[in-house]
């Protein structure tokens, strides 16, 4: 087996190990030394298979840099292998033997190890099993998940250490007496749910098969019901828990439906045919079927119905599918995307997903649960029709926008972070379906760094400040927690892309030389898509025009937030007073991930992230007659400096008027909240999408349950008592009979026995002669009967 | 006068109801097993002279000579049980052996 394989295996199994080990024996966890408190035993054990964890797949990264001979530096010729790939449509009167001419063709091969390691089912066609694919994107996403998650658990050490003791008391919940709820804390459970949820996310990255990704797509979501519904005993938490599950379910009914349309048009789940340990030629997987090798999806006309011809390339034959069917498939695949990545419409569970512990939320909304839509979508870019592409842009350009605006009036600082979060996957949705496959994967890594490490600094803050979340009552904090303070700023400036561009004031250097924290370069890369698409396609310039705008409300919100948070004065002296900067176990991580929000993008489009993701960008050209045309590389590169001057003008206005509206009251909030009372309102109710919901969905099936509820109280229960009725009818009835008839003849005839026996009983005299006497006669008695009956000399 | 069929009947019939009524009427338990014996003695007299006088051949001789063996096994059961009678009453007067009765 491949050793990157190895790696990587070992690196996502290590944390299944920690949490078998801890659901089993972490309630002895606590029989440690430590009097009292519980032994952090358990987080020792997550963070060490975790970080283990991290290693390995560092190692695993450093070995497929030089396995896949990536260059790490530098543009690579991107444009050259898209202008190979233009060639004459496909709708030629033979157009299969055209088709399978280029596919035959060698074209530019993505570099990949994939292989099989255990077959758990096979039904007929469909076989199931737990495949293996590698490529770079893997790599990068291993490592990225693993590290994000080491320091999210070390993180975690300090903000659960309150959980370490056997009468936690939860100051949320009240009991029926009006105290507090006391409960035993639940640190090593804690932990064990985070080592699951890492396993899970690990396993969905590696998965090889469309179905493995299903399986570890559902333990994604339990995890995170799991962990969203940490403190139970809060109805708010136990709600947001049901609530994230429950819309999950919606966009996994597409799932489901896309992953029927593949196994029956296909017959295959694989991404790509195995080519670790295989000796004869593998079947192919999806992607090589769907697409020659150019990236190019053959569309056919046969009876007036568009066919898409599928590749089995493994004998040169191949059969064609409806076009309609394989839309279908792509949007059903996307509507799982949409529902873990909280898309619009799905939106509405990711900010009620804030009831959890803040180190679960960070790892949520960055590395895990989250990403994983994002993930998939981009992993299945190749399946995508442009069709289902145009859907999933419009839909990352609605969400980006509608969180954002929310974003801009929430005040509870896990909110704002959340809907940034919604708003920043909307970013990566659109540069997906804009064709921008590196762009939003791109995005994805820098995002998943900072945005974890300003809910982490979120996280100190609230511990700081004693589970005080609204912004409100906060300010001024930066001078009792600086290191917070300072790394969230980190946070800030990559999210809104601030950045000094060395290369408009010197001419001739590279973009990548440009003085910028990591999410300046690859909102560049989304901004500079859609800008080159909207030119392109004019007919949707407002899949540019959205990003645009909200990256100027982005940097609003976010900056909104810091100033509201940690600068000015304190707005609530008592709580001034009381904060704290939090343990060096909770500072360390922040200080970590500050570094990477900063460095991970270095060097920009011709840094080494960039061209790591670019080694696994599937090629895709234009099918022909959709009517769009996605942007090449080499297009992207003619808008780019026009599309970065744009970005950074508006984010620049964006942060300057946060920084007049909340620092220098000038304009005032509260004026312009008072001016527009009812937008403000509109916002603060997230658009109204939970009372819309309320109405469309909750509501008549609460009305409808009321009708099957009265139903079965009028008629079905009706008709169960008027049985049970008559069954207690007819059983007295039954008894009487028993009681009246059987009973009594039965003891008619014992009895009767028993009065022959007494009436018997005078003749047991006991005297000998009387016996002797009653034998005789007897005998006398029984000869004369016969002889009398039956004469024995008949008379003649 | 010849001696015929009819004669032993007659003499076994004697013999059979003077033995039912010494049983009927004793109180010595001694008289009553006397007059089981004549109660059999009878019988016997009744298969021998059956099988003298008819052609049923030797089986009324057999009949009789296994009711002497059961009479003597009779005997033997019957006399120690009056031994035993004796033993628990003091008398062996049949009357006063009514423990049983009903």
């Amino acid at each position: 087996m491949d050793i990157k394989a190895c790696l990587l295996i070992t690196a996502w199994l290590l944390p299944l190990v920690g949490f078998a080990v801890e659901v089993f024996g972490g309630y002895w966890s606590h029989h440690a030394p430590g009097g009292r408190f519980k032994s952090r035993l358990a987080a020792y054990l997550s963070v060490g298979c975790i970080g283990g964890g991290f290693l390995l797949s560092l190692a695993a990264l450093l070995i497929g840099l030089s396995d896949f001979d990536l260059t790490l530096w530098g543009t690579p010729e991107h444009g050259s292998d898209h202008a190979a790939a233009q060639f004459a449509v496909a709708d030629a009167p033979h157009p299969a033997e055209h088709a399978v001419a280029h596919a035959s063709h060698g074209g530019t091969e993505v570099q990949y190890v994939s292989g099989s390691l255990y077959e758990l089912a096979r039904f007929g066609k469909l076989r199931i099993a737990i495949d293996y694919y590698i490529d770079s994107l893997t790599l990068v996403m291993f490592t990225m998940v693993t590290l994000i998650a080491t320091c999210i658990h070390v993180f975690a050490i300090g903000y659960m250490d309150d959980e370490r003791t056997e009468d936690h008391v939860d100051h949320q919940v009240q009991t029926a007496d009006g105290s507090h709820l006391h409960r035993p804390g639940r640190y090593y459970r804690f932990f064990a749910y985070l080592s699951l949820f890492c396993f899970s996310m690990l396993g969905l990255v590696l998965a090889g098969n469309i179905f493995m990704v299903f399986i570890f797509w559902e333990l994604v979501g339990i995890c995170s019901y799991l962990l969203i519904g940490f403190y139970v005993e809060r109805h708010s938490a136990s709600t947001a828990a049901n609530k994230a599950f429950i819309v999950n379910r919606v966009g996994d009914f597409g799932f489901v439906i896309g992953l029927m349309i593949l196994i029956t048009s296909f017959g295959t789940f694989n991404f790509r045919s195995y080519n670790d340990h295989a000796d004869a030629p593998q079947p192919p997987g999806l992607f090589e079927m769907a697409r020659d090798d150019h990236g190019k999806v053959h569309v056919v006309e046969t009876n007036d119905t568009q066919r898409v011809i599928t590749f089995a390339r493994a004998n040169g034959s191949h059969t064609s599918i409806p076009y309609w069917l394989l839309v279908t498939a792509g949007l059903g695949i996307f509507a799982g995307c949409v529902g873990k990545s909280a898309q619009f419409p799905l939106q509405t569970w990711l900010p009620d997903a804030m009831e959890g512990p803040t180190p679960v939320s960070a790892l949520v909304h960055s590395a895990t649960m989250v990403a994983a839509g994002v993930y998939l979508a981009g992993r299945f870019f190749p399946v995508f029709l442009p069709e289902v592409l145009l859907t999933i842009a419009y839909t990352g350009a609605i969400t980006l926008f509608v969180a954002a605006t929310i974003a801009v009036v929430a005040t509870d600082i896990k909110r704002v972070l959340a809907y940034s979060t919604i708003s920043q996957l909307g970013y990566m949705m659109l540069a997906i379906g804009l064709g921008g496959w590196i762009a939003g994967l791109f995005h994805l890594i820098t995002h998943a760094f900072f945005k974890s490490l300003m809910f982490l600094a979120a996280g100190s803050v609230i511990v700081g400040c004693h589970h005080e979340q609204e912004m409100t009552r906060m300010g001024g904090l930066r001078k009792k927690m600086p290191v917070t303070a300072y790394t969230m700023l980190v946070g800030v400036i990559a999210i809104c892309g601030l950045a000094i561009p060395l290369h408009w004031i010197i001419p001739g250097l590279p973009g990548g030389w440009d003085i910028a924290f990591s999410g300046y370069h690859s909102k560049d890369a989304i901004v500079a898509t859609a800008l080159t698409y909207a030119s392109l396609n004019p007919i949707h310039s407002l899949l540019f025009l959205a990003p645009l705008i909200t990256a100027g409300l982005t940097a609003f919100y976010m900056f909104r937030l810091w100033f509201y948070t940690f600068a000015g004065k304190p707005r609530d002296q008592k709580l001034y007073d009381h904060c704290h900067e939090s343990p060096r176990v909770m500072t360390t991580p922040l200080l970590i991930l500050a570094f990477f929000a900063i460095f991970c993008a270095i060097g920009g489009e011709g840094g080494p992230l960039f061209n790591l993701l670019g080694a696994s960008e599937t090629q895709v050209t234009d099918v022909a007659g959709s009517g769009i045309d996605l942007p090449t590389h080499a297009d992207i590169a003619q808008y780019h400096g026009q599309a970065g001057v744009l970005a950074l003008l508006v984010a620049g206005l964006g942060a300057l008027l946060a920084y007049l509206m909340y620092c220098r009251r000038q304009p005032d909030p509260a004026l312009i909240k008072r001016q527009f009372a009812a937008t403000h309102e509109f916002l603060v109710e997230k658009w109204r999408f939970d009372e819309l919901y309320d109405a469309m969905f909750v509501r008549p099936v609460h009305v409808i349950a009321s009708w099957f509820a009265r139903f079965d109280l009028r008629v079905l229960d009706g008709i169960v008592h008027r049985i049970a009725r008559t069954g207690i009818t007819v059983s007295a009835w039954d008894r009487k009979f028993d009681e009246g008839v059987v009973d009594r003849s039965i003891d008619w005839v014992a009895e009767k026995t028993q009065e022959v026996a007494r009436s018997l009983q005078a003749v047991q005299t006991g005297r000998l002669r009387q016996y002797v006497m009653f034998i005789a006669l007897g005998v006398v008695t029984l000869f004369v009967l016969i002889f009398t009956l039956f004469p024995l000399f008949p008379k003649t | 006068m010849e001696v015929t069929l009819n004669h032993y009947l007659l003499i076994g019939a004697v013999m059979f109801v003077s033995g039912v009524v010494c049983m009927a009427t004793k109180r010595n338990g001694i008289a009553v097993l006397m007059g089981v014996e004549l109660v059999l003695n009878g019988a016997n007299i009744n298969f021998v002279a059956f099988a003298r006088y008819t052609n049923l051949g030797l089986d009324g001789q057999i009949v009789s000579l296994f009711v002497i063996v059961l009479a003597a096994a009779e005997a033997a059961v019957a006399l120690a049980i009056a031994l035993n009678f004796y033993n628990n009453h003091q008398t062996i007067d049949v009357d006063q052996g009514d423990r049983l009765k009903g």
